[in-house]
């Protein structure tokens, strides 16, 4: 019990007694039926006082499914347009074609949820009015945009240059040039592709959400190793086999760093770690991760049949897909209950007073 | 879990202005305005002599004419919270005045002798107190006993001395209630997260020191509503914009208070220029100390705290959670520089799995 250290002094207590709490905590634990037979590591219920059960701070009003497919979408173009420029550089047409693909389908897509989930979509452009390193948004706004820009024109180009029939307008004349073109448009998408790829994780961690603010350390190589996952997997499949060993490869190595880093996130940060294993985020978290080593296994053993590339690689998407959205949902718990606010920010101050204490006792006996 | 160690760059000497954490003496100065700004101005809200009367609420929503909303935000209903006299719940788009209602019991040793009073135990006591038996209970739940309470909260404070001049405590039988209201409203952070991480420009600092949206720029992002550690700012849906306290800008900018701060009848809202604030605050923290109100303390007041002090601050009863207050907020961009250290990280990380990915696959396997 953690009594004197989350409730407050002098013996005041609330007085609408027991039940009032009672049902507070029922809701509270609304989403959480199963919890102990998820393997919940945090047995006990912390103790702490909140008003009247409220959250304290407002949980986000980004919708779903417009931000996690954001997230996810990003995160495979970002990959895929790494993957795509150094094949092309390397002469892999095949691998190239699907990542370029890829990377441009994704980051239209991407943009389009981006601008859906704003409340004035109108005013999209507002986001290029000022730069503010303090913005993630700002900053992911002037990664986002020449991205999106660059990896549709690659994609663009290698379509013009895949079916001639689409050469209007004169562009026949300069066809010659497309591969050329290609080659620099991708490669500049590629030098975004990377801070595409792991700027949504800061995007959510610099907020006051807890379970999004503690892991800032993990979220990126979270999302790093969600995105190669989802990008090695989707260009795997629409790649013949000889050609897509690198995508194969990237796809095993991206699942690895995803895992390993989401273990973290979710063991490290004590209670702050609980609602990735709670109710709908638990639920999302085990398919994610259940998907994302499938993936990874069949790739391995079966990755190099096209069956076995098109499954392992649905399968890896998947599985990226589910963590953006384990990971979102798990923000969203963590803000609805003031609990996740309270109890870390209560120990805080508990060990700043202890040290400063000891501080005190320690200047006294000199 | 953050450690007291990583607790400011400032510390580490990252941040050696302190733009992004810590003590900032002039911060409408750090954010542009010339050397004659205005002095800071806040409010000093004590809730000591808060009478729930709502009148700054009232006040608050004529001014900036703000829609009806009931307790969880939802605009244009009526609907009743259903857990205390507190019917508006929480600061909104649409409430930018809150007043929290905590009412209070704690078993007390009245200098008249009583039947079950202490040695008899949690039952003698609830027997004796009927309608105040959740209470007990709870008392008796939260593990400790009657008994307990009463060795504990005996040596800490003079009950007769509060009940003498609070105005909020009343006895009842053997138990002492007491009501706590408190006037939240944004607190205008020295580093607000919410104007940190707007990405338009919307939020800016004022030349008075606090922090406004402007409504033609604001395009719904909804950045700022998760970013603030209090969790003042919203998003009206139908609207799609964020709004929050402006402090009355408008009012500021003409000479005038802020209507919340003249609509108080107990002066309980308290505006003027911070520095002055601080040191009425820090008076009438000492003459309560001095009549015997341990638990007083003020809220937001140390520009040491994690959002580099607040413009509105609070001279609080209980424990900042009791009101809905975090205990100890930080603003989140105060980590941001090693976001951004780990999010190169990552990308890096890419870009290198990606180059030694093809470099390590043969392509001579082609048809
Ligand atoms: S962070 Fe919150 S409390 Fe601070 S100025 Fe912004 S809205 Fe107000």
């Amino acid at each position: 019990m953690t009594e004197g250290l989350a409730t407050p002094g002098a013996g005041w207590r609330r007085a609408d007694g027991p039940p009032a709490q009672a049902r507070e905590k029922k809701r509270r634990r609304g989403g959480r039926r199963g919890g102990a037979r998820d393997g919940d590591p945090t047995v006990e219920e912390a103790e702490f006082t909140s008003y009247y059960g409220r959250p304290i701070i407002k949980p986000p009003v980004w919708k779903t499914p417009d931000v996690p497919l954001y997230l996810f979408l990003g995160g495979a173009a970002g990959t895929s347009a790494v993957l795509g420029a150094i094949a092309d550089v390397t002469g892999r047409p095949a691998l190239t074609r699907a990542a370029h693909y890829t990377a441009g389908g994704s980051a239209l897509a991407s943009v389009a949820w981006l601008i859906h989930d704003l409340g004035r979509p109108a005013r999209f452009l507002h986001m290029l009015r000022v730069i503010k390193p303090t913005s993630p948004l700002s900053v992911g706004s002037y990664i986002l945009a020449p991205f999106s820009a660059l990896a549709a024109g690659t994609a663009g180009i290698q379509l013009l240059d895949a079916f001639p029939g689409l050469q209007k307008f004169g562009l026949r004349r300069i066809a010659g040039w497309f591969p050329g073109l290609r080659k620099v448009a991708g490669t500049a998408s590629a030098v975004f592709g990377g801070p595409m790829t792991t700027y949504t994780a800061v995007l959510l961690a610099n907020t006051a959400v807890p379970s999004w603010h503690e892991p800032y350390k993990e979220l990126p190589f979270v999302f790093a190793g969600s995105g190669m996952a989802a990008g090695g997997g989707i260009c795997m499949a629409f790649t013949p086999v000889a050609e897509a060993g690198p995508a194969r490869k990237m796809a095993v190595a991206g699942a690895a760093v995803e895992l390993a880093a989401m273990h973290k996130v979710e063991h490290d940060h004590g209670i702050v770690s609980e609602p990735y294993h709670l109710g709908r985020a638990g639920t999302l978290m085990k398919a994610a991760k259940a998907c994302t080593a499938g993936g990874a296994g069949l790739t391995v053993v079966a990755g190099r049949t096209r069956a076995g590339a098109v499954v392992s690689g649905a399968l890896l998407a998947a599985g990226s897909l589910l963590t953006r959205f384990g990971v979102f949902d798990a923000g969203m718990a963590s803000a609805r209950d003031p609990k996740y606010t309270v109890v870390p920010q209560r120990e805080r101050l508990e060990a700043r007073n202890a040290q400063a204490a000891e501080g005190e006792a320690r200047a006294v006996t000199r | 879990m953050t450690t007291v160690s990583s607790a400011s760059p400032a510390l580490t000497g990252n941040d050696p202005a302190n733009r992004l954490y810590g003590p900032l003496p002039d911060v409408s100065g750090e954010a542009g305005y010339a050397e004659d700004h205005p002095a800071r101005v806040g409010f000093f809200t004590d809730t000591s002599v808060c009478i729930g009367c709502k009148a700054c609420e009232v006040a608050c929503k004529e001014w900036n004419t703000l829609p009806m909303d009931d307790a969880d935000g939802n605009r244009d209903a009526m609907g009743l919270s259903g857990m205390s006299y507190d019917n508006t719940g929480m600061l909104g788009a649409n409430s930018w005045r809150h007043v929290a209602f905590v009412e209070q019991s704690r078993a007390v040793d009245l200098p008249m002798p009583t039947v079950g009073l202490p040695g008899a135990g949690a039952e003698g006591a609830g027997r004796h107190g009927e309608s105040q038996a959740p209470g007990d209970a709870h008392a008796t739940s939260h593990g400790g006993n009657a008994d307990g309470g009463l060795t504990a909260q005996a040596s800490v404070l003079n009950v007769e001395a509060l009940s003498e001049f609070d105005p909020q405590t009343g006895h009842s039988a053997d138990r002492e209630i007491r009501w706590l209201m408190s006037s939240d409203v944004c607190k205008h952070c020295t580093h607000a997260a919410c104007l940190d991480v707007c990405p338009t420009g919307a939020l800016f600092r004022t030349e008075f020191g606090t922090v406004v949206v402007q409504q033609d720029i604001c395009n719904g992002c909804g950045y700022c509503v998760p970013a603030c550690p209090y969790g003042v700012i919203d998003q009206r849906k139908d609207d799609g914009r964020v709004f929050k306290c402006t402090m009355c800008y408008d009012r500021l900018t003409d000479g005038l208070q802020p209507a919340c701060a003249t609509a108080c009848p107990t002066q309980s809202i308290q505006f003027g220029d911070l520095d002055e604030l601080q040191a009425r605050a820090d008076a009438r923290l000492a003459t309560l100390k001095e009549q015997g109100v341990e638990t007083a303390r003020l809220y937001g007041r140390d520009e040491d705290d994690g959002v580099g002090g607040a413009g509105a601050f609070f001279l609080l009863l209980d424990e900042p959670e009791v009101y809905g207050l975090p205990p100890d907020p930080i603003v989140t961009t105060r980590d941001l520089p090693s976001m951004w250290k780990h999010a190169v990280g990552g990308a890096v990380m890419v870009v290198g799995v990606a180059l030694s990915a093809i470099l390590g696959s043969r392509k001579g396997l082609r048809r």
